[in-house]
């Protein structure tokens, strides 16, 4: 089976791709996770400062890399929406969108319990977080313009234009989110994101990252091919009642 | 007018997407100078969006347009004055500010014109919300004088025009073909105008030399 | 050209007329800046400090509020499809429109934001700036509000869910408005740079966002 871009253009070569792909990504998930998870909670070291609770960062780390990846994945389909006018393209957004949101959302709630432990508070407006929260906004406006639309070629296309006008604006966003917190100075949080991260803390990092790149194409599949069958029952209903209408003219 | 138009237009065959059906495919027709198409098919047949399709506002599924005697690279939108089952008209301008608009903004307008079309000279001051349906209408016909383009998309026009103000937009359909002008007319109503081509969106055929049903 | 100018003084004038719309969008602006001391307190030192923020929040409400009016009425009465069908191309309608909401709106939500900034105990030295900060960085507001305006025409709830849209994309125009006014009242810096930087956004924002809302007007235009 040839696979390209291409050749799963046509929705029901991808439903076929997909359910020999899913049983497999799966399983794979399992054994990652499991195995970052492992590494994380029972072999890395815990921090000289932070104790234990460093080890929320093998979550709250990849889970933010995650909810990049999300909208990378989404203003990519936005562009096969509108230029490429590959038809799967504004499935593959639509579906994308609640999953990066929601690892961004991990990301938030993560990132809050990381803080409580160390400065008091469940929230303080770091250039990081306050970046995932904005990041985590522009999610929701996407997810409300598909509930607002109803037929979804029109949704599918508002929200590609959308999703690259948030594109567009991320760096703009998070320079001015880093301008303005240097302005202000709050204690500045996660210094594991920087290259001083200690090696021993890289391997659970990266397995747990792999982990949930995996989760992310997992659901992803699993999401597009709810997604088509539920556009073909829309379809069947509709040719049913267009049948309907023409006996009785 | 000044010039005659020398536009034709044809379409080689396309085919129409809404909502995700296809409401026809394979369409072609060609219009000379001085022709005039009626397009006939129940409510939802795509006789709007055909029009809308010439009008550039709807994209084709398939097919294209093209046209001959235009002057250079003009695009088809700019061709056409499209009237359709809106009117187009500011309720809080007058009259005369309404069509003054559509010449400054449709170019080369001529704004008596456009008030003598359809007799509403004595309502040109009047605030355009004060109107009734019927004038309503009159107005939004008579952007079709506020600029001189040669193909003219007519949906529906007749649509609360009383007996005479019919009479009067058929006279005025065949003065424009006379001009060398276009039409492309969607209507249940005999209009009083002839009609070169009639193209029944339900059965696509066409029909050479008929009158207006 | 004459066409955009047209279109331009045509969009001006009938927001004039209609009155309401942006006597409303100030009376909101007055209502949200006067009622917000009672939720903060009377302390007029903590108010002069959050002035600034308050009346630029403020402003991006107001200015949202009349925001899907942009293109919403002309898309009702049939005007969009003969605008689309004009010799403008399609950005160049959303820019005009986009502008002349800015002109209409912004700019008296602007002037009036020192008189407001009275109530909030604003020193007076910072009054200049702050209506050049939001003069700066109102086409900003207004053009990116375009964008959010032609992607919801037509949608039920479309003025809140064009608010939802958009705020996410304020917060540089946020961030540098603010810092631009607190600079010259608390340092440290100059209010130049982020004043620049406004400027900056703004110039991109009038040459972009027109491209995106004129790619929304499109679909909805089918």
């Amino acid at each position: 089976m040839t696979l390209s871009i291409t050749s799963l253009a046509n929705p029901t070569r991808f439903l076929s791709f997909a359910g020999k792909v899913i049983p497999w990504l799966a399983a794979l998930v399992v054994i990652l996770l499991g195995a970052g998870l492992y590494l994380s909670f029972f072999v890395a070291p815990p921090d000289y400062q932070q104790g234990e609770t460093v080890r929320i960062m093998f979550i709250h780390v990849p889970a933010a890399w995650l909810g990049m990846f999300g909208y990378m994945v989404i203003a990519l389909s936005a562009l096969g929406t509108l230029i490429w006018r590959h038809p799967l393209a504004d499935v593959s957004a639509k579906a994308a969108a609640p999953i990066g949101a929601t690892f961004t959302f991990l990301a938030l709630v993560t990132g809050s319990l990381w803080g409580k432990p160390m400065w008091g508070t469940y929230w303080v407006w770091d250039a990081r977080l306050t970046s995932m929260l904005v990041l985590f906004l522009l999610y929701l406006g996407l997810i409300a313009l598909w509930q607002a639309i109803e037929e979804p070629g029109r949704a599918g296309r508002a929200a590609a234009i959308l999703a690259l006008v948030g594109a567009i604006n991320i760096p703009i966003i998070k320079f001015s989110v880093d301008w303005w917190n240097t302005l202000h100075q709050p204690a500045s949080v996660f210094r594991s994101g920087g290259p001083s991260i200690d090696p021993a803390l890289l391997t659970p990092l990266f397995v747990m990252a792999a982990a949930f790149t995996v989760l992310f194409v997992l659901l992803h599949l699993m999401a597009m091919r709810a997604e088509i069958l539920r556009r073909r029952v829309h379809a069947l209903q509709q040719s049913r009642v267009a049948h309907a209408a023409l006996a009785e003219a | 007018m000044d010039s005659p138009f020398t536009v034709a237009l044809e379409a080689t065959e396309i085919a129409c997407e809404r909502g995700g059906r296809l409401l026809f495919e394979d369409l072609s027709f060609a219009l000379r100078p001085g022709e005039a198409l009626l397009v006939q098919g129940p409510n939802g047949a795509g006789k709007t969006s055909l029009m809308r399709q010439v009008g550039g506002l709807l994209p084709l599924a398939a097919g294209q347009f093209s046209t001959t005697g235009a002057a250079h690279d003009v695009p088809i939108p700019e061709l056409c004055h499209y009237i359709g089952h809106l009117n187009a008209i500011k309720t809080t301008l007058s009259v005369a500010e309404n069509l003054a608009f559509w010449a400054d903004y449709l170019g080369n307008g001529d704004v008596d014109a456009a008030l003598a079309a359809f007799g509403l000279g004595p309502l040109a001051g009047i605030s355009a919300g004060l109107l009734s349906a019927g004038q309503k209408r009159k107005l939004a016909l008579s952007r079709l004088f506020t600029s001189p383009r040669p193909i003219w998309l007519l949906d529906e026009p007749s649509v609360s025009l009383d007996k005479a103000s019919v009479e009067r937009l058929g006279e005025i359909i065949g003065n424009h073909r006379k001009a060398g002008g276009i039409a492309i007319v969607s209507t249940h109503v005999n209009l009083g105008a002839e009609f070169t081509h009639t193209l029944d969106l339900v059965a696509q055929t066409r029909a050479p030399e008929g009158r207006a049903a | 050209m004459t066409a955009a100018i047209a279109l331009l003084a045509r969009d001006v004038s009938l927001a004039w007329r209609e009155g309401g719309a942006i006597g409303v969008a100030l009376g909101f602006y007055l209502m949200v800046i006067a009622i917000a001391p009672f939720g903060l307190g009377p302390d007029l030192n903590l108010l002069s400090r959050t002035a600034p923020g308050l009346l630029w929040v403020a402003l991006l409400l107001a200015a949202l509020l009349s925001a899907d009016r942009i293109f919403h009425n002309d898309y009702e009465d049939g005007t969009l499809d003969v605008l689309a069908t004009g010799p403008l191309p399609l950005p160049i309608v959303a820019a005009s429109k986009s502008l002349a909401h800015w002109i209409t709106t912004c700019v008296p939500l602007a002037l009036l934001a020192p008189v407001l900034g009275l109530l909030l105990n604003l020193s007076i030295e910072t009054i200049p700036l702050l209506v050049l900060a939001m003069l700066a960085g109102t086409p900003a507001v207004s053009f990116i509000a375009g964008i959010g305006a032609s992607l919801t025409l037509g949608l039920r709830r479309s003025g809140l869910l064009l608010a939802l849209l958009v705020l996410p994309l304020y917060v540089p125009v946020l961030i540098f408005g603010v810092s631009t006014v607190s600079a010259a009242i608390t340092g440290p810096g100059s209010p130049w740079p982020p004043l620049m930087m406004l400027c900056a956004i703004s110039l991109a924002s009038m040459i972009l966002a027109p491209l995106a809302a004129a790619a929304a007007l499109r679909l909805n235009l089918r």
